[in-house]
């Protein structure tokens, strides 16, 4: 905590966090009911600072991102965000406090050994960030060409992931010929290749269409419901955060999968959400919780209605 | 930072990434068919402006120059001129000059692109080293493939040079040619060699450095690319100063 004026709304916080579902009941339920490794986070961020030259980007973040779980990273633009998950990735090392993936402490990892920590990981980039010179099938085959996986399951695996994002039609294509929310699409079945338990979203759908977003936002939850996939969904738009607190994915026993909202019977409480903001953490909790949060800045996010003094 | 120290920093930096690829070419896995494209793109892709460069530098070094001579009474050395003109410097030099604003600008442009939408950021995250995959094989094309397109452009220079003598200023054939055997010698060409190894590193890190550095989108890209060609031709033309001393040195030539 740099500035006081932000201890003030993170204690109010903590109060509000203590409700039935809070996240401390829920992780003591997980570690009662299910197989000890599911006590172990996927993700854990232990008092990370980082800064630029002279701008502080995080300042003794904190937060963990449980096994199945599905952490919404919310917070306005600069503030952080994208960094968290670059520093996830290794791509950024932190100034100080320490990064644990699985458990393992990846903080002092060089290249090399971030190697191994990353194949576990899958990415989808704000853009897609697919390789122009590359077809679909290449791009999405990328992981498997380096590892030199014959070409027969690599072509298989290549179908099956395209099917999930519902893009086999594309298979032959160049990035360029693409919609944006398609390059998203393919960016997304790219980062599954390979099977990885973490999964990140960048800003995935930022720039699309409502209907697109949509379609982006089912994908995360089939990822998690489906798949049992930790992941990471950094955004700053609300209605992502309305589908993924609130709509979980169910096959069907015809095999189709459909999505259905929760409500009095089901409350999902593998979705948490963390609002960032000047690099630390002034939420933390359930969808429910943020809603009735009292914070000006987190009302002010909700509503759309930022006032603009509270900016600086 | 003060323009000493961001220069000093560039020098370390670009440095550093030479020292990684180099290392790396002994790891596995190593990426044969990358190599390969590259040699291609940068090799037979810069072939057309290397020929005609060379061919009408040598022209106009026989143009020039036989006049000259000729006043001396010494038209019959043209070919002498001509040849070691080209093989010490003009070879190496021009065709280091060509190749960098066609080959340095095309790669800082190319990986500046990939930096910028992220594709550097994917390659990393999808478990590749960008060093070895993008930086390595552009290195190895460049190193193999700018001696080859240097001995093109003093052949063809020569070929060039021979064409003025014998239709304009009506020399002999075979007195031009018997001019360029007795002035070559092997430390000619082994010089020249060295100069055009040297140039391909220097195009091969400086471009590789500026694209990889390259930030604030579309703007950051035109900056790494002019940087990176302005950066590469100075520094041959500098380093090939240093070179000519240093050859001079170490092969005996005559000072």
């Amino acid at each position: 905590m740099a500035t006081t004026n932000l201890e003030v709304p993170s204690k109010e916080v903590h109060r509000t966090d203590d409700g039935p579902v809070s996240e401390a009941a829920a992780e003591s339920t997980f570690a009662e009911v299910d197989d000890h490794d599911r006590v172990i986070p996927a993700i854990e961020f232990r008092d990370v600072v980082l800064s630029f030259d002279e701008r502080v980007i995080l300042d003794g973040l904190s937060f963990v991102v449980n096994r199945g779980e599905t952490k919404v990273i919310l917070g306005g633009s600069g503030g952080g965000k994208s960094t968290v998950i670059n520093l996830i990735l290794g791509l950024l090392k932190p100034d100080s406090g320490r990064i644990l993936v699985d458990g393992e402490d990846i903080t002092e990892y060089t290249e090399a050994e971030m190697m191994g920590v990353r194949k576990k990981i899958g990415m989808v980039f704000q853009e897609g960030a697919l390789f122009d010179s590359l077809s679909v099938y290449d791009n999405v085959a990328y992981r498997l060409h380096e590892q030199g996986v014959p070409e027969e399951e690599v072509e298989q695996e290549v179908r099956r992931m395209l099917r999930f994002v519902n893009l086999e039609d594309a298979i032959e294509k160049m990035p360029n010929e693409l919609s944006g929310g398609m390059r998203r699409r393919v960016g997304i079945a790219r980062a599954l290749v390979g099977g990885p338990t973490i999964v990140l979203f960048d800003e995935p759908t930022a720039g699309l269409d409502p209907p697109t977003a949509r379609t982006i936002c089912e994908l995360a939850i089939k990822l998690r419901d489906l798949e049992d996939v930790s992941s990471i969904f950094v955004t700053h738009e609300m209605n992502n955060v309305g589908y993924l607190t609130s709509e979980y994915a169910i096959v069907g026993d015809d095999g189709e999968v459909t999505f259905e909202r929760e409500g009095e019977r089901l409350c999902l409480i593998n979705t948490k959400i963390i609002m960032l903001r000047n690099g630390n953490s002034i939420f933390s909790g359930t969808d429910e919780a943020l809603r009735k949060n009292e914070d000006p800045y987190i009302r002010g996010f909700i509503s759309g209605h930022m006032e603009r003094k509270d900016e600086g | 930072m003060n323009i000493a120290t961001r220069a000093l920093l560039e020098v370390q930096e670009t440095t550093l990434l030479a020292a990684r690829a180099a290392r790396r070419l002994f790891r596995r896995p190593t990426y044969l068919p990358e190599m390969i494209t590259q040699m291609d793109v940068i090799g037979v892709g810069s072939l057309t402006i290397v020929l005609l460069t060379g061919y009408f530098t040598g022209a106009v070094l026989a143009l020039q120059t036989y006049p000259t001579l000729k006043f001396y009474g010494a038209q019959d050395q043209t070919g002498r001129l001509v040849a070691t003109a080209l093989v010490r410097e003009l070879g190496p030099v021009l065709g280091g000059l060509m190749v960098a604003g066609r080959v340095a600008s095309a790669i800082a442009a190319e990986l500046g692109s990939m930096v910028v939408s992220q594709q550097i950021d994917a390659m990393r995250a999808l478990g590749t080293d960008p060093i070895r995959k993008l930086v390595a094989p552009r290195l190895i094309a460049l190193v193999v493939m700018l001696p080859l397109l240097t001995i093109i452009a003093d052949a063809v220079g020569i070929l060039g040079g021979w064409t003025v003598s014998t239709t304009l200023y009506g020399m002999l054939s075979g007195t031009y040619t018997a001019a360029v055997w007795e002035g070559l010698t092997s430390k000619d060409v082994v010089g020249g060699f060295v100069k055009a190894l040297a140039f391909a590193v220097i195009i091969g890190t400086v471009s590789c450095r500026q694209g990889l550095k390259t930030e604030g989108g579309t703007v950051g890209v035109g900056r790494s690319t002019t940087t990176a060609v302005v950066m590469s031709s100075i520094l041959i033309i500098v380093a090939d100063f240093f070179i000519t001393k240093g050859l001079q040195v170490i092969l005996g030539l005559p000072t």
